[in-house]
């Protein structure tokens, strides 16, 4: 049906057969985060805008390679990323023990790369691939778990030990979400859930390191110290709060201008422009990141078979969680927590995190497109 | 649905589970997922819309409360004006530089730099960095002010290196006379904790700001305080600012208009020279306070710029307590300058003046005999006589005819014991003995001897420099004149007139008799023609004569000298009393009287005289002072304790030495006081007064009875 359509159409198939769905919001998106980077720079391209537009432009032509990749080369080489990315976090703890205390990325002459991002997708390639080999009549055995967990635990394990919580929520996120989608039973998930609430206080008290409770602890009571570790929070929300319905107008934000806004350009690049833009600007970019949410859904919806569907399902959901928890952070909702808004915050990493997702939904929508109907393929 | 774990072994349902089963729990759980998502967004919009409408004022006000950032500009404070409108306390633009002690990384470096930068003596660092170590938080610390633009511009330059410094333009106290008015005005300084717990108003913890502490400073501080001017700025979160958005000015406090003449203050303060003592002067016509000059004194420029160590050591070391204002807290026994008092006592009870005593040189009184000072006696003494003569006789024998209780009585009347409506922190009002009196303090009878102590000013008798001169005053007019010490109030007392014009008129000629009839203080003189100057000596003992004989041995065992008086004396225009303490007598105290009512009506011809004393004595007062602190400050300045922490302990100390210093003379006051020679017939001195340019401030006696004397007392 697709090619009919399309032949019959008066733009060109190549251009047409793209997914303007998802790709218009998202160019939308990263020139409005462009936007907020410049007023962000004290009203200039550099040092924010400029480069976050770079970016966009490099891994945009990353995404398109990924998007041409052919489904068995992936399915060939799911294992061995898997397993280069993991080498490289191992490096990272490495050289992270040569070097003296703690850090989170490597750096190859002039770029710099932070393996534990390029962790969340490589994990949900790898759990959609062991998935789709794993017999149906396995699931609900305890082979169709242990070989998951473990691929799920080792890349957690390194990550926590950088120390970074943040990004080990992420990737378990991403791998659990595979799981959930991949038929493991209910109440599995049900009984993790309940373990996990009880075990709640146990990890608090003896796993977190002392700044990590002192974000929860803030987020529980947010007045206990406006000065110290909820000054994030507070300055946030008074940001987002001032802007009102209209915002105080490009380039006029305060809070961001003189500096009471911490991270004025990545984790809390919403309230800057929240601040300029109020209510309408933020409307704005939660209607963005549902229109390419939704094109997630449909994508794996349509997927024609089991890798294709879990992959972008585990992308999509690998997506929202930045954005959820970027969000909900920023609006004092969840604990500070270092992580940026996926197109609209200034870092190379986490744009790279979310174009390969995109790149790799943007792969299943084409497989999708070329496949015959499913339901005889598997 | 089945419950797995009831089941055992390998037997399940594995058949159940198959490609397009997991295909429909798969789109069922995507749907789940997906719904959460979409939930989670609607929580989200929810959130911000509450966050930026619901709660957008709220959110607005404090966005406004971090950018804006309001400074105090201090206002300027009120000037002390002299009666003529010269200033006594003025304001001087400088620039200054203060420490903010909580944001100060490393205290002791800093403030070490700042001394090499503001090339500080290193007793003022050692003072600032005592300071910042009991400073709380929010107290600013002095530095230095009055800093030369240059050294303002090079401290501006490195303030990056010195955090917690703020330098900043400002306006500091100035008082021009410096020493002279000390006491009087006060000072100012940096308002305490306690004063900020009990007033906490944002401006007395502004750096650089300063409240009144001591005297009319303190008594004034809500009139001179003016309002403050504000300063709105944009600032960022770490404080540098942006831009200024508006400026409110301040508004200047409300001048005070003093009754005091600024150039008279001056003159007595320096004319006291290098004796302690002060000089009071009333206009008898308005009650008007001209000069409440107390000296030795500190420099009220130097307690404003916050005192060092050194300074305030020296201060206190000094055994003439140059920190207590002795017009209000000295009290002395007035000796004989009661004696025109009691006159007027006696002849209120009836005593005819003209009745003569025969006096023999003592009096018997029960089994003691009480001498008069003139060992030899005066022969028939009226009461014009006795007060010019300054016989003790002849009161002894009246004061016994008509008691104690109408001269008690009279004394009040005149102004002993009582305090006046002044706005000063406080006075001290002595103690006019009444058998009442006694026997609530002291649980005993009043004794004979008690009334003949009394008449001559001795026993328990003590009164104030101010109230001597209000006595002279009230005396001099027959009106119960009220002193003045600010223009804006009402004179008062001036229809209410105590004595009879005769008996007033009597007494005038004897005191003028005083000075220039036949009388005790023929030195005081003045050197003008057509004014004469009428007075009243008075020597006060301080210890029993078994100590000393008053005039020689250490110093703070001689006689106090004083001296009451009015000008002219036919028709009072001025009015005053000088006290000099340990003087040696009365002898010390006139010829400042005389000098200083010679600068009132002819001030080239006072000031003339009191620069070849001046010469004498090494320089003015303050040029004194500061002689005297450099050469203390060389001598021990490493070594010094540290001053106070608060003003206030320093003056509650003076004022518990003041009265203590007052009880000195209840343990002579149970003995037979021998009246100390008063003569002064046709300007013959008893004593030197004390201060010849050979005598330097030190507390060993100059000689204690030349009989040459100086060529200044020649007339």
């Amino acid at each position: 049906m697709n090619s009919f359509a399309q032949r019959s159409g008066i733009i060109p198939e190549p251009i047409a057969r793209q997914p303007w769905e998802m790709l218009i919001p998202l160019v939308l998106l990263t020139s409005f985060g462009g936007l907020v980077l410049y007023s962000a720079g004290g009203g200039a391209m550099e040092p924010f805008a400029l480069s976050h537009f770079i970016r966009f432009g490099v891994f945009a032509v990353m995404t398109a390679i990924i998007a041409a990749l052919p489904r068995d080369a992936v399915r060939l080489l799911t294992y061995p990323a898997y397993l280069t990315v993991l080498l490289l976090l191992l490096a990272v703890e490495i050289v992270g023990q040569v070097g003296g205390g703690s850090q989170r990325w490597l750096e190859f002459g002039p770029i710099r790369i932070q393996p534990s991002e390029l962790m969340k997708p490589a994990v949900v390639l790898a759990m959609a691939r062991f998935y789709e080999t794993l017999p149906a009549g396995m699931i609900g055995s305890w082979r169709s778990v242990l070989p998951a967990g473990m691929l799920i635990a080792l890349p957690i394990g390194l990550v926590l030990l950088q120390p970074d919580l943040g990004t080990s929520v992420a990737i378990a996120f991403g791998g659990v979400v595979v799981m959930f989608l991949a038929g493991l039973p209910m109440w599995w998930f049900l009984s993790a859930m309940g373990a996990g609430i009880a075990a709640l206080p146990l990890i608090y008290f003896f796993a977190l390191h002392d700044y990590q409770r002192a974000r929860v602890t803030t987020f529980l009571d947010p007045e206990s110290d406006p000065l110290g570790a909820g000054y994030h929070i507070a300055q946030s929300k008074i940001a987002i709060g001032s802007g009102g319905i209209f915002g105080k107008g490009f380039n006029n934000g305060t809070q961001s201008h003189l500096d009471y806004l911490p991270e004025p350009h990545t984790d809390f690049v919403f309230a800057t422009m929240a601040e300029e833009w109020g209510l309408m600007g933020g409307l704005f970019v939660l209607a963005m990141y549902a229109l390419i949410l939704k094109w997630g859904w449909k994508v794996a919806a349509e997927a024609q078979n089991r890798f294709s569907a879990l992959l972008a399902a585990g992308a999509t959901a690998t997506i929202f969680f930045y954005i959820a928890i970027n969000l909900l952070m920023v609006m004092g909702m969840a604990p500070a927590k270092g992580i940026p808004l996926p197109w609209m915050s200034h870092g190379g990493s986490s744009m790279m995190t979310n174009m390969i997702c995109i790149g790799l939904l943007m792969m299943v929508n084409r497989w999708n497109r070329m496949a015959p109907r499913r339901g005889l393929t598997t | 649905m089945k419950i797995p774990f009831l089941q055992r072994g390998p037997h399940k349902p594995a058949k159940m589970v198959n490609a397009s089963l997991l295909r429909s729990s798969f789109e069922r759980r995507a749907v789940l997922i997906g719904a959460v998502q979409g939930g989670v967004g609607v929580l989200l919009a929810l959130r911000l819309g509450y966050l930026s409408v619901a709660e957008n004022e709220k959110y607005r006000l404090e966005s406004e409360s971090n950018r804006v950032n309001l400074t105090l500009i201090p206002p300027r404070r009120g000037w002390i004006l002299d009666r003529d409108g010269a200033p006594l306390a003025s304001n001087r633009a400088d620039f200054r530089v203060d420490l903010i002690p909580e944001r100060l990384v490393d205290a002791e470096a800093t403030i070490d730099r700042l001394g090499e930068l503001l090339a500080l003596e290193p007793a003022r660092i050692a003072d600032i960095k005592d300071k910042v170590a009991v400073a709380r938080g929010f107290q600013p610390v002095e530095v230095a002010s009055g800093l030369a633009y240059e050294d303002f511009a090079a401290l501006s330059v490195r303030l990056p290196e010195l955090p917690g410094v703020v330098p900043q333009r400002g306006f500091s106290r100035f008082y021009p006379t410096g020493c002279s008015v000390g006491h009087l005005i006060g000072y100012v300084g940096p308002a305490s904790s306690e004063e900020y717990e009990k007033d906490p108003n944002p401006l007395l913890i502004t750096p650089g700001y300063k409240i009144g502490k001591d005297g009319l400073e303190k008594q004034f501080e809500m009139d001179l305080r003016g309002v403050p001017g504000a300063r709105r700025v944009e600032v960022t979160a770490g404080g540098r600012i942006v831009r200024d958005l508006e400026t409110r000015e301040d508004v200047q406090g409300q001048p005070i208009k003093l009754t005091i003449d600024g150039p008279l203050q001056d003159y007595a303060a320096r004319r006291i020279g290098l004796e302690s003592g002060s000089v009071v002067v009333m206009d008898c016509r308005t009650g008007d306070l001209l000069c409440m000059a107390s000296m030795p004194s500190f420099d009220p420029n130097s307690f404003s710029d916050g005192i060092g160590g050194v300074e305030y050591a020296m201060l206190r070391d000094d055994e003439r307590v140059p920190l207590r204002n002795k017009v209000l807290k000295g009290l002395y026994p007035p000796g004989s300058t009661v004696k025109p008092m009691v006159s007027m006592a006696l002849m209120q009870a009836g005593v005819d003046p003209d009745e003569t005593v025969n006096c023999g040189g003592g009096l018997r009184v029960g089994n003691r005999v009480f001498g008069c000072w003139n060992r030899g006696g005066h022969g028939a003494v009226n009461m014009a006589k006795a007060i010019y003569q300054s016989c003790d006789v002849y009161f002894y024998s009246m004061a016994q005819r008509i008691g104690m209780q109408p001269i008690a009585d009279m004394a009040r009347r005149c102004g002993m014991g009582q305090e006046f409506p002044l706005p000063v922190t406080s006075q001290f009002f002595g103690t006019v003995p009444d058998p009442a009196w006694k026997m609530k303090k002291w649980g005993r009878e009043w004794q004979t001897f008690d009334t003949v102590n009394a008449t001559i000013g001795q026993g328990y008798m003590l009164s104030s420099p101010l109230q001597l001169a209000v006595m002279a005053s009230r005396i001099a007019t027959g009106n119960h004149v009220m002193p003045r010490l600010t223009l804006d109030t009402k004179p008062k007392g001036f229809n209410d007139i105590d004595f009879p014009l005769e008996q007033v008129q009597y007494v005038r000629k004897a005191m003028s008799d005083v000075v220039n009839g036949p009388g005790t203080a023929g030195r005081a003189r003045l050197p003008i023609p057509d004014v004469l100057i009428a007075g009243k000596t008075g020597t006060a003992q301080v210890v029993s004569l078994s100590i000393s004989n008053g005039k020689s041995g250490p110093w703070k065992y001689r006689d106090h000298g004083l001296f009451i008086f009015f000008a002219p004396y036919d028709n009072p225009r001025y009015a005053g009393a000088v006290v000099i303490e340990h003087g040696g007598g009365s002898g010390a105290a006139y010829p400042i009287a005389r000098d200083v009512m010679t600068f009132l009506f002819d001030p080239a011809k006072g000031l003339e005289a009191l620069s070849a004393l001046e010469a004498g004595w090494g320089g003015t007062a303050q040029q004194r002072l500061e002689a005297r602190y450099a050469a203390y400050a060389a001598e021990r300045g490493a070594s010094v304790s540290r001053p106070p922490r608060r003003e206030e302990e320093i003056f509650d100390r003076v004022e518990a030495e003041a009265r203590r210093a007052a009880t000195q003379s209840d343990a002579i006051a149970g003995e037979v006081i021998a009246p100390r020679p008063e003569a002064n017939p046709s300007g013959t001195p008893p004593g030197a007064p004390a201060a010849p340019a050979s005598a330097p401030a030190a507390s060993t006696a100059p000689s204690p009875a030349p009989p040459a004397p100086p060529a200044e007392t020649a007339r």
